[in-house]
């Protein structure tokens, strides 16, 4: 350990001892991984590592399909609620911790409608309060110059880059404490992805960051921290310029490097 | 390849080329029972029927000169009853549809219940008929009335609007109902504010489709004992005195289209024939009006949804 280790920044969540069973299937093994305040944290790794599936544990997606259990903790910090506690709704969770999915999935409403739909879920009334936030959020996901004049548009008039742009800020409207990207650029084209990198990575003035990539040049641009998953496994975590430039493992390394994978 | 290969590939592709034409012909002609048969029908109809069609026999009752004839207590029966059926059948019908979908757990009890619901679709309409009789006219006291009609339509084509309420809802990406729950809804929020909305272009096609069915429909109209030949209109709806006076029209005995066609069609006079010919036309007028109303709902409807 380097002196990083002495400034280190507070904790906003922490998976301790997680495992996650798809039936019969034990998709995530023994997990540990902190996730830093205000940081962007990648999970990297080969297709079916359980990298998407560790992703939707902390905003218990899991919980919308049978068959599906969790063991172990994620803490969330700074009331240490327990996300995964039987006791604890998902739909709380689901309020505090936002999501960006790999496809770009705006509802087939207006643009204004979209960016507004988790204020309508958590009854805000208020017309003032809502248009105040949805430009905010608009502005926050660099949409807002492209879209204030259309407000009323389809959200589906927008292209590829604009419609995720459009989900980071209905995820971005109510105010999470922290938001999860899944692949949020796997479906995009080079320009567009280049514009959520750099959203991404303002992001993080405001809120957490934990996102899942395919690409290990994104997590490389983007993160602050990296962790590399392999079958399930959490193989090596730590700061994103270490593990680039010299892993502790040799899995990871083989991985970097395009030796695997 | 040479020439002579070449000359039999050629030969080859011909030979497997008749059996393409054979079964196109095929086809076509199987294709054209269907259709010429119920063209026949339709014009045949529209043939003996159709000058008989004119202001008068929109407006005027039953009588027994077959010249002074009118279909009037039929098609306003029919339109009531049908008001009947389309209040009781929706409300059930899509919130079955989306109990099945969205909430009900998946488990063999559900499946049971699944295939149980296509089945009934299957089931002779002539049974609805007697359960109505059963159980609307004599456990419920609701008498041989629009209520009682209307109410055995609806149970008649309750699976036709499950099942497409069901076809319409699947037709939602998951990935829609995901981004819906990650906002923090709930169920209830995701099917009042997304899953309803988007699938109503095919939970509207479905219902006017069954709609079209129920309005064809004798059988279970008779076994209720529907009167045959009736001379006055019931109370028109909403307009008595409120409130007990607004629903008199539910109470009302009446005929339909199908049964002033069926009382027709047994006597003996030639004249009441035509008059039989000329409101079944009108009949088929309406159910293709209402499937082609349907066809255009789902095209309007569609456009405004792309995911």
């Amino acid at each position: 350990m380097t002196n990083a280790a002495q400034s280190l920044p507070p904790l906003k969540a922490e998976a301790r001892d997680l495992n996650f069973h798809y039936g019969k299937f034990h998709a995530l093994k023994g997990i540990n991984m902190p996730v830093y305040d205000k940081k962007v944290t990648a999970l990297i790794g080969p297709s079916g590592c359980g990298k998407s599936t560790f992703l939707r544990c902390f905003n218990r997606m899991h919980d919308l399909y049978p068959g599906n259990r969790y063991e172990g903790s994620i803490d969330f910090h700074p009331d240490r609620t327990n996300l995964l506690a039987p006791d604890i709704d998902p739909i709380e969770v689901r309020m505090r911790i936002s999501m960006v999915f790999q496809k770009p999935n705006p509802f087939p409403k207006s643009i204004y409608e979209n960016v507004a739909y988790g204020l309508r879920v958590r009854g805000e009334k208020s017309r003032s309060v809502v248009d105040d936030k949805v430009e905010a959020a608009l502005r926050g996901a660099a949409l807002w110059e492209e879209v204030k004049n259309r407000l009323k548009e389809p959200g589906a008039n927008l292209s590829g880059g604009q419609q995720q742009r459009l989900c980071i800020a209905r995820a971005l409207a109510s105010d999470p404490e922290l938001m999860l990207f899944d692949e949020p650029t796997s479906a995009l084209d080079p320009i567009a992805t280049a514009s959520i990198e750099e959203l991404v990575s303002e992001l993080k003035e405001k809120v957490t960051v934990l996102i899942v990539t395919h690409n290990m040049q994104q997590a490389a641009r983007i993160s602050d921290y990296t962790a590399y998953m392999y079958m399930g496994e959490m193989i090596e975590f730590g700061v994103t310029d270490e593990i680039f430039i010299k892993p502790a493992k040799k899995q990871t390394e083989d991985y970097i490097t395009g030796r695997f994978g | 390849m040479n020439q002579q290969e070449l000359q039999a590939l050629r030969e080859l592709i011909a030979s497997h080329k008749r059996w393409d034409w054979l079964f196109g012909l095929l086809g076509v002609f199987a294709l054209m029972i269907g259709v010429l048969t119920f063209t026949a029908l339709f014009a045949n109809m529209a043939i003996d029927g159709i000058g008989r069609i004119d202001a008068d026999f929109l407006t005027s009752f039953p009588s027994r000169r077959a010249a002074n004839a009118g279909i009037l207590s039929a098609w306003v029966g029919s339109l009531l009853v049908m008001l009947v059926t389309a209040f009781a059948a929706v409300p059930i019908g899509v919130a079955a549809g989306v109990y099945l979908e969205e909430y009900a757990p998946k488990n063999w009890l559900t499946d049971i219940i699944e295939i149980n619901i296509s089945n009934l679709a299957g089931v002779p309409s002539i049974i609805y008929g007697l359960l109505a009789l059963g159980l609307f006219v004599y456990t419920f006291g609701l008498g041989q009335s629009i209520l009682t009609a209307g109410l055995t339509l609806a149970l008649l084509i309750l699976p036709v609007v499950i099942v497409a309420t069901r076809e319409a809802i699947r037709a939602i990406p998951q990935i829609i109902r995901e981004g819906s729950y990650a906002c923090g809804a709930t169920t209830w929020q995701t099917v009042r504010d997304h899953i309803v909305p988007y699938s109503s272009a095919g939970i509207l096609t479905g219902i006017i489709i069954g709609m079209a069915r129920a309005i064809g429909e004798t059988a279970p109209i008779i076994t209720i004992g529907a009167l045959t030949f009736i001379a006055f209109l019931p109370p028109a709806p909403f307009a008595g005195e409120p409130p007990a006076g607004m629903f008199d029209w539910l109470f009302a005995p009446f005929t339909v289209m199908p049964i002033q066609m069926f009382n027709w069609t047994s006597r003996p006079e030639a004249a009441f024939a035509v008059n039989a010919a000329a409101a079944g036309f009108l009949l088929v007028l309406m159910t293709l009006a209402m499937n082609g109303l349907a066809i255009w709902l789902r095209y309007r409807l569609r456009k405004s949804i792309k995911w």
